[in-house]
């Protein structure tokens, strides 16, 4: 009896020790979050040091401090809620744009014949065409407003969504099609209520990775022609060299992009939640 | 009456150049309330000639009837299990036996009384509100076996159900199975690739070599059937004669 308690006291001890060092252990929560808050702790700490010890001239990358008051001076006047405000509506519309077009056109593609030969060929031939030499073209044919904006979050999301989304719909076993088939059911019926359902929680997950690119090239639109939004104030920055701007808006555009994708990883858990175990 | 005729029915598969036969001019009925197995080696076209039963392949040459009516495609006059798991996963237990129900065109509340009693059937009535996802191998395959149950098809077609399950699962998956069948007769078609299990389910075991019936052998053992049968000396007589002829090259008369 003795000698089995022993073990038993010994065992969970000795996992916990490698846990974080052996391939395939997931860490548990608060250990992950520790380690996750280290980092951001740590580089914030050497960006403090480096920058307060005078290691580096203010110029090339100015103190926390200098950055955090140029934000909230910002924040007091305005300009950062009107920069955020502009480019929040433009990647909204251009990634709902695209991502209900992907769909579409990607639930289609993964499906139908007619739509795979028609349509894979072609996004596969524009996917590598670089976005960033659209940019003069999309100025041309649409000037610099919102819709020029549009166009570049578009050409350089949809593309790639619609491969994500033909994929996750490709997964869907083939047993779940013939399913439906012996039950008579039509296959209009079949796309609706089981190639879609079974293909939601991939398509969600092309659409999280997605919406990543689509700040990129928001900003990217906005860093050439532009008179307002995230992008444009930091092209403004570098004209005097405000780097202490620069950075702070490059922080927040990665703050924004960590709670859209947080946000998405929270909607995952609700609208998936079959995928979970009850205990 | 509910009986299923094959008739010189003759598939081959076309990939690029290679044609390659996998069912010759194959005969075969199943009776009313017939439980017949299909065993042969891995590629002899057993699971194929399941697919064609179930309309969901095409074949070549022959026919295919149910109750002497020509098969147009699949249809709710056979109910199918496949050897993968096909409940569908954002479904509970009991709202994947009402999916076929619904589409049955039953009415709401009939689905739910209709699923409840086809879950209480296969043990699993404690289980109607879980997901796939919390359920083990062989419940999952219970619900599927409800779901095929509960619309009443004519034809129960199986394709090796319970291939992906362990050892001791499985065992009470057959015992489960026979049970059911036992007080609820229809006509079925099980495809294996196990012998023993053959032997314990079926009234008649066919034989496959590649791409044509080799035999088959009718097995008179008494019902109901229990675990202890498999240890008697027909039994085991009988798993060994089927063993042999799956193995022998030439056709051997039964």
């Amino acid at each position: 009896m003795n000698s089995t308690q022993g073990l038993n006291a010994a065992a969970p001890r000795r996992r916990k020790r490698g846990k974080l060092f052996v391939i395939g252990r997931q860490p548990e929560r608060t250990g992950y979050l520790t380690i996750a808050i280290g980092v951001f702790v740590l580089l914030a700490a050497g960006w403090w040091a480096a920058t307060n010890l005078g290691l580096v001239s203010p110029i090339f990358l100015p103190s926390p401090q200098a950055v955090g008051n140029r934000l909230a001076k910002l924040a007091a006047d305005g300009t950062l809620w009107t920069d955020l405000k502009v480019s929040l509506y433009r990647i909204a519309i251009a990634f709902a744009i695209s991502s209900l077009m992907s769909i579409v056109i990607g639930v289609l593609a993964g499906c139908y014949g007619f739509w795979k030969a028609s349509i894979e060929p072609f996004v596969d031939f524009v996917r590598y065409m670089p976005v960033v030499a659209f940019v003069p073209l999309t100025i041309l044919w649409s000037g610099t407003g919102d819709v020029q904006k549009f166009l570049i979050i578009w050409m350089g999301t949809f593309f790639q969504q619609v491969l994500m989304v033909m994929d996750s719909v490709k997964r869907v076993p083939t047993d779940f099609v013939g399913l439906g088939r012996t039950l008579g059911m039509s296959d209009r019926r079949i796309l609706i209520k089981i190639v879609l359902p079974s293909a939601f929680p991939g398509i969600w997950d092309a659409l999280r990775i997605s919406l990543g690119w689509a700040w990129t090239w928001l900003v990217l639109a906005e860093l050439v022609a532009s008179t307002s939004g995230l992008g444009y104030r930091i092209t403004v920055s570098q004209r005097f060299f405000q780097t202490d701007t620069i950075i702070g808006y490059i922080l927040l555009l990665g703050v924004l992009g960590l709670i859209t994708d947080q946000a998405m990883r929270a909607a995952e858990k609700v609208l998936f939640r079959y995928n979970r175990r009850r205990p | 009456m509910s009986t299923l005729t094959m008739q010189g029915l003759s598939k081959t598969f076309v990939t690029g150049k290679q044609h390659k036969q996998v069912l010759k001019g194959i005969d075969l009925t199943l009776a009313d309330n017939e439980f017949v197995s299909i065993v042969g080696t891995s590629g002899c076209g057993k699971s194929t000639l399941l697919s064609i039963a179930a309309g969901l392949e095409d074949y070549d040459d022959g026919r295919v009837a149910v109750d002497d009516v020509l098969i147009d495609g699949p249809g709710m006059d056979r109910g199918v299990v496949f050897q993968s798991y096909t409940l569908l996963p954002w479904l509970t237990a009991r709202q994947n036996v009402e999916f076929a129900l619904k589409a049955a065109g039953r009415g709401a509340k009939e689905c739910r009384e209709i699923a409840d009693e086809h879950l209480a059937l296969v043990n699993l009535s404690n289980a109607a509100d879980a997901f796939p996802n919390e359920l083990s191998g062989g419940m999952k395959q219970r619900v599927a076996i409800a779901r095929a149950l509960s619309y009443r098809p004519k034809i129960l077609l199986m394709d090796e159900p319970f291939g992906a399950l362990d050892a001791m699962t499985r065992r009470q998956m057959q015992e489960l199975l026979t049970q059911v069948w036992e007080t609820h007769r229809l006509t079925v078609m099980f495809v294996t690739h196990d012998v023993e299990e053959a032997v314990f389910l079926s009234d008649r075991i066919v034989v496959m070599g590649i791409g044509h019936i080799k035999c088959t052998y009718d097995v008179h053992l008494p019902r109901p059937r229990h675990e202890e049968l498999a240890g008697s000396a027909e039994f085991i007589d009988l798993q060994r004669q089927v063993l042999r002829s799956i193995r022998s090259q030439e056709p051997a008369r039964a």
